[in-house]
């Protein structure tokens, strides 16, 4: 009776029972008033066994009070009452068995380790007589595992399996009245029986790991081998002499307390040195990654050279190691290996730096992350310290993101780039106002940022609760729909499904009509139109078979079984294969050839200038620009007579992010196969959200026509939040029952039989769904703003700069927006923005990991660290590989893309030449 | 500018504060069991009541702006029925803000809505006192080198920072503390309280640290 966790703990544990809410600690006395209501009355009935009064008043009195407030007075004198009343309703054969679970510190607060809270009291009472009469001086400190051994065998139970500690021996002695020797054989046996139980964990818990030394190990089972030999010697010797059974329960008291000592000291072991180390490891890494960012803008940035260097000091690191290991003869650690290892790449990185660092003024204008922004990540990494923050990430996330969305519609305001400046009228102080008219007439921003917050909102819906929160109800939405009672709601529910299945499907559809690029006979836009729906159409198939599947006729049931195993396999079959030709054909450019071809939404190549310096030709891309440039001139020059002749290519402005949007649209599939079905809507609100993100940012980032070209600081770290929120509104927690189990048999309803990576891919691609899209996609930040540039200027008409040069062959020739092409026309600084970009995306997502990492290890004594710190660090830390490995493959495709359009033009080139 | 104008800014500025310590006190003289805590709500309403009250009686005492050309009944009669609706639209629209921002969309609805009030008396009160409802100079003084008076400059301050406050009183509401100005909207409301008051007292001052960089159009 008392508090309600007990029925938590042990549901169906009691044959009756008086539970009564144990969350408010601001309620002193429902708990313990309840309890005393049914007290005494249950404990005269007689019709019990063990009875369990929890007491819950004096605890939250001390969390509210304190321990030196006249409440708690009170509350200690009613506990005091409650005992006296107790005792009084005692027989002879009850022991009274007063135990604190904590005690606390001198604010009232527990769940650290400091001596106060780990020491409570322990107070045991009995009508007949155990102890001696007079107390001791200085009670005896009692281990508090220990009374689950000398309960259970008080009781008659077995000792549980997993216990470690050792019986309270007075109290099996029978009572001061007793004979010393039987008493004391009474001990000895129960000692035995505690040290058989823990002998036999140790035997079973040391072959099962190999964490407890081996030599403390062997002397323990020798130990325990004599005096249970000693023991048994004792039972056949029936009348023995007194001595040798005290040296028995001596030999057998010291047996446990060596097993205990020794558990506990392999158990609650923290490598503070490890932790310590890895954390520097990592803060060295974030470092790096924040330096590195930044000199990738600067011009003769080596890149080779440094990755050499580190890759040899890596090596030279471990081998380093290695060696001193092979002198010293120790065991070899590869946790200390790849440290080395690490930790000497590290090195010359950081040397740079410090060489940097004395040359130039100050590491602080090296680091220009806008004060805003930096806020925004200092509160995220802030949060992961306190354990409430954590648990309400879920919620946390989605504000920070809307906060960062209205500051950056509220920045653009400021600038003045939301509004056209006639409205504001001038001041004196404008001359230091931004140039430029707004790009984007009146609300633009501000309608996607609404937007954004709208969709940022819904997603919100779909959300599980964390079990800490018991007030928070998770949405309905996030069981599958084959669980859904009600067949009319349930179909409607499937529409609802596959609708946003079509509308994901349309908006791609619509977003590459948009640039053009479907419109290419290129094998991937061919995916695009005919194989995602296909795809779409196998998932919805797969869904109304597995909502539907036990409400099949018996002679179709064989079918859909099959189907069920074929269809989610298929779609990812063809998501495999449409990406595999994304990769082999990444260029989806529709070229025409031929006199006066139209012209209208080309992009065309740029055909503006000779080469100018000797410097261009450094690269060898301009250079088969400049090349191809010239053939055209000359062609023309003898083609004249017959018509201007034209190379018109389409959709080669959005030749990058086209790719990059099929990827995605194409992971995304078999990812969605993976949730249930209701997670499309969060998969389709997913991508409206990084669409809008991607608009918005875009409207604040100036185009730069030659580069250096950046990706700002807010534009990633608002990817990142994006990416984690989407986490929680795909369903999932960083918490181990909170996986997506049922992922491992999409597409193997009989399971998966021994093998264990295959499962393990799917559950990790279920739970990190979010992290690898969003980390593929992250190029597209670079990307985006060139796509809208086509969307500002189109209008504008303005003489070609060049003309007099190309003797006026193309009067009346357009501006057209080159859009990507800008980033060909500068591969240096293409390549410097694409490690920039990853750079920044990697040190936002490794402070992350640092911040969890630190708090996992500077509150490896708290109360919740197993609950909460341990699993969100190993959720952050895989969701930080699946990240890299997304962000290298996202780059990789663009570089693909990059050197599909080099061979692509080089064979126009070639097709001129002839 | 003058420095009698900073003093003035200064006074109307204390006198605000003034009668947010009035909205806290005067109520418990009349109605029983009143704390800011317990009674939040009420408390909410009275605050609002009087910071409105002071706002409307200094413009009408202080004139800060320059009054214009038409004065017509009907004229006036419009411009009032316009504040009105202007402020019950950003009631509106704060709420919505608050609800995208993660408060419950069905339950609490009076107490976001309270809180909704609360922010647009800190917010649009002052900006329909000083500008009138009028959305184009409401969007020129919230964009860089729109202010024209040290008015229009303490109006961005104080409405900035009563914004600021709000957002950070949400911090606290996931902590595990069980106070019982966790609960939502009681820290935001707070939190804003706080950012206006603060931002009452930063406005003058931070005007009178930076009157030789100042200079506006109309002074």
């Amino acid at each position: 009776m008392g508090d309600d966790t007990w029925k938590d703990l042990f549901p169906g544990a009691f044959s009756q029972a008086f539970f009564f809410s144990s969350f408010n600690v601001r309620d002193l006395h429902t708990v313990d008033n309840g309890i005393l209501e049914h007290l005494y009355p249950t404990m005269d009935s007689g019709e019990w066994d063990v009875l369990i009064a929890h007491f819950l008043g004096v605890d939250h009195c001390g969390h509210k009070h304190g321990p030196s407030h006249p409440e708690m007075a009170k509350k200690l004198s009613q506990m005091d009452q409650v005992i006296q009343g107790v005792v009084e309703h005692l027989t002879n054969d009850t022991l009274l068995v007063v135990a604190g679970d904590h005690g606390m510190t001198i604010n009232g607060d527990h769940g650290g380790d400091s001596e106060l809270e780990v020491s409570a009291a322990l107070f045991l009472y009995s009508p007949t007589a155990i102890f001696s009469s007079v107390p001791p001086e200085e009670p005896e400190v009692i281990p508090q595992v220990s009374l689950v051994p000398t309960l259970a065998l008080l009781l008659g139970l077995p000792i549980p399996f997993g216990n470690i500690g050792e019986v309270i021996a007075e109290l099996f002695s029978g009572g001061t009245d007793a004979h010393p020797h039987s008493s004391a054989l009474a001990q000895a046996s129960a000692l035995h029986i505690n040290a058989q139980q823990v002998s036999r964990f140790l035997h079973t818990y040391s072959a099962a790991t190999q964490d407890l030394q081996v030599s403390e190990l062997h002397r323990l089972q020798n130990l325990f081998a004599k005096a249970s030999a000693d023991y048994q010697q004792l039972l056949q010797s029936a009348q023995g002499a007194e001595v040798p059974l005290q040296t028995v329960i001596a030999e057998l008291q010291q047996f446990l307390r060596g097993a205990r000592a020794l558990c506990l000291e392999s158990w609650a072991r923290f490598s503070l040195v490890r932790m310590a180390g890895g954390a520097v490891l990592l803060a060295a890494a974030c470092f790096l990654c924040l330096l590195a960012s930044q000199w990738t803008t600067r011009p003769g940035f080596p890149f080779s050279p440094l990755l050499l260097t580190s890759v040899a000091c890596g090596l030279a690191g471990a081998i380093l190691y290695a060696g001193l290991l092979a002198t010293t003869g120790l065991k070899l650690d590869s946790v200390i290996l790849g440290t080395a290892a690490a930790g000497g790449s590290l090195l010359p990185f950081l040397w740079k730096a410090w060489a940097g660092c004395g040359s130039k003024r100050s590491l602080a204008t090296q680091l220009p992350i806008p004060g805003p922004v930096l806020l925004v990540l200092f509160l995220r990494l802030a949060a992961f310290f306190s354990d409430s923050f954590v648990v309400a990430e879920a919620r946390a996330t989605p504000f920070l993101l809307g906060s960062l969305i209205l500051f950056l519609v509220a920045q653009l305001h400021w600038e003045g780039q939301l509004l056209p400046s006639k409205l504001l009228t001038t001041s004196r102080l404008s001359f230091s106002a931004p140039t430029g008219p707004p790009r984007h007439g009146g609300t633009y921003a501000l309608r996607l940022g609404v937007g954004l917050l709208l969709c940022t909102r819904l997603a919100g819906l779909f959300h599980r609760c964390p079990e800490e929160t018991p007030a928070c109800h998770s949405s309905p939405w996030l069981s599958p729909l084959a669980s859904m009672v009600g067949g009319r709601a349930k179909n409607l529910w499937y529409g609802v499904c596959v609708g946003a299945l079509v509308a994901l499907l349309i908006v791609v559809r619509l977003w590459l009509r948009r640039y053009g690029n479907l419109k290419s006979p290129e094998p991937p836009v061919l995916f695009v139109r005919w194989g995602l729906p296909l795809m779409a159409l196998g998932t919805s198939a797969y869904w109304a078979l597995a909502s539907g599947a036990e409400e099949a006729p018996p002679h179709l049931q064989a079918l859909v079984a099959g189907a069920s195993v074929l269809l989610p396999r298929a779609v990812m079959g063809l998501a495999a294969s449409g990406l595999l030709l994304l990769l082999w054909r990444p260029v989806t450019v529709l070229v025409k050839a031929g006199p006066g071809a139209s012209r209208t939404r080309t992009i065309l190549t740029p055909f503006s200038g000779p080469p100018t310096s000797q410097a261009d030709l450094d690269y060898v891309v301009p250079q088969i620009y400049r090349h191809m440039q010239e053939e055209f001139r000359g062609r023309l020059e003898r083609t004249q007579s017959q018509g201007p002749l034209m190379v018109a290519a389409y959709q080669l402005g959005s030749v990058y992010s086209a790719a990059l949007v099929t990827a995605l649209v194409l992971l995304a599939f078999p990812l969605l196969l993976l949730h249930v079905e209701r997670i499309s809507l969060v998969f389709l609100l997913l991508f409206l959200q990084s669409f809008l993100l991607l608009h918005l940012l875009a409207a604040g980032i100036p185009i730069s026509t030659t580069g250096p070209f950046t990706v700002p600081w807010q534009a990633v770290s608002a990817w990142a939040l994006l990416a984690t929120q989407t986490f929680y509104s795909t369903g999932h927690q960083p918490v181990f029952p909170a996986i997506h189990w049922h992922a491992a048999f999409v597409g193997f309803p009989e399971g998966h039989g021994s093998s264990t990576w295959l499962p393990a891919l799917l559950v990790g691609a279920n739970t990190f769904a979010s992290h690898l899209l969003f980390a593929v996609g992250c190029p597209l930040l670079l990307l985006w703003p060139f796509l809208c540039e086509s969307q500002g200027p189109r209008k504008r008409r303005k003489p070609l700069a060049m003309e007099a040069e190309t003797r006026g062959r193309f009067e009346e020739e357009e501006e057209e927006p080159l859009m990507e092409m800008r980033l060909r026309d500068a591969p240096h600084h293409f390549n410097a923005a694409l490690l920039q970009l990853g750079l920044k995306y990697l040190f936002v997502l490794g402070v992350q990991i640092l911040a969890c990492a630190l708090a996992a290890s500077i509150l490896r004594r708290h109360l919740m660290v197993w609950k909460v710190f341990a699993p969100k660090f190993i959720f952050e830390a895989i969701g930080f590989a699946v990240s890299s490995v997304g962000l290298l493959l996202g780059i990789a495709l663009v570089m693909r893309v990059d050197g599909a359009v080099s061979s692509w033009f080089r064979k126009l080139v070639l097709a001129q030449q002839t | 500018m003058k420095d009698t104008d900073i003093k003035r800014l200064l006074y109307t500025h204390l006198l605000c504060i003034f009668s947010i310590f009035l909205s806290t006190f005067i109520p418990s003289f009349f109605l029983d069991n009143f704390s800011i805590l317990e009674t939040h709500l009420t408390w909410l309403g009275i605050c609002s009541v009087f910071v409105t009250a002071v706002n409307l009686m200094l413009y009408l005492v202080v004139k800060p702006n320059v009054s214009s050309k038409r004065s017509s009944l009907s004229h006036k009669v419009t411009r009032v029925l316009k504040c009105c609706i202007y402020f019950l639209m950003s009631c509106f629209l704060l709420h919505v803000v608050f609800v995208l921002y993660g408060a419950p969309l069905t339950e609490l609805v009076l107490e976001t809505f309270l809180f909704a009030v609360i922010l647009s008396t800190y917010t649009t009160v002052p900006c329909l006192c000083l500008l009138g409802p009028n959305l184009r100079a409401w969007l020129r003084v919230f964009s860089r080198n729109g202010v024209t008076s040290i008015w229009e400059n303490s109006l961005q301050i104080t409405t900035i920072s009563s914004f600021v406050g709000a957002w950070l009183g949400a911090f606290p509401i996931p902590l595990d503390w069980e106070r019982p100005w966790q609960v939502w909207p009681i820290s935001c409301t707070l939190g804003a309280t706080f950012g206006y008051v603060a931002g009452l007292v930063i406005s003058p001052l931070w005007i009178y640290r930076n009157r030789k960089q100042l200079t506006y159009k109309n002074n």
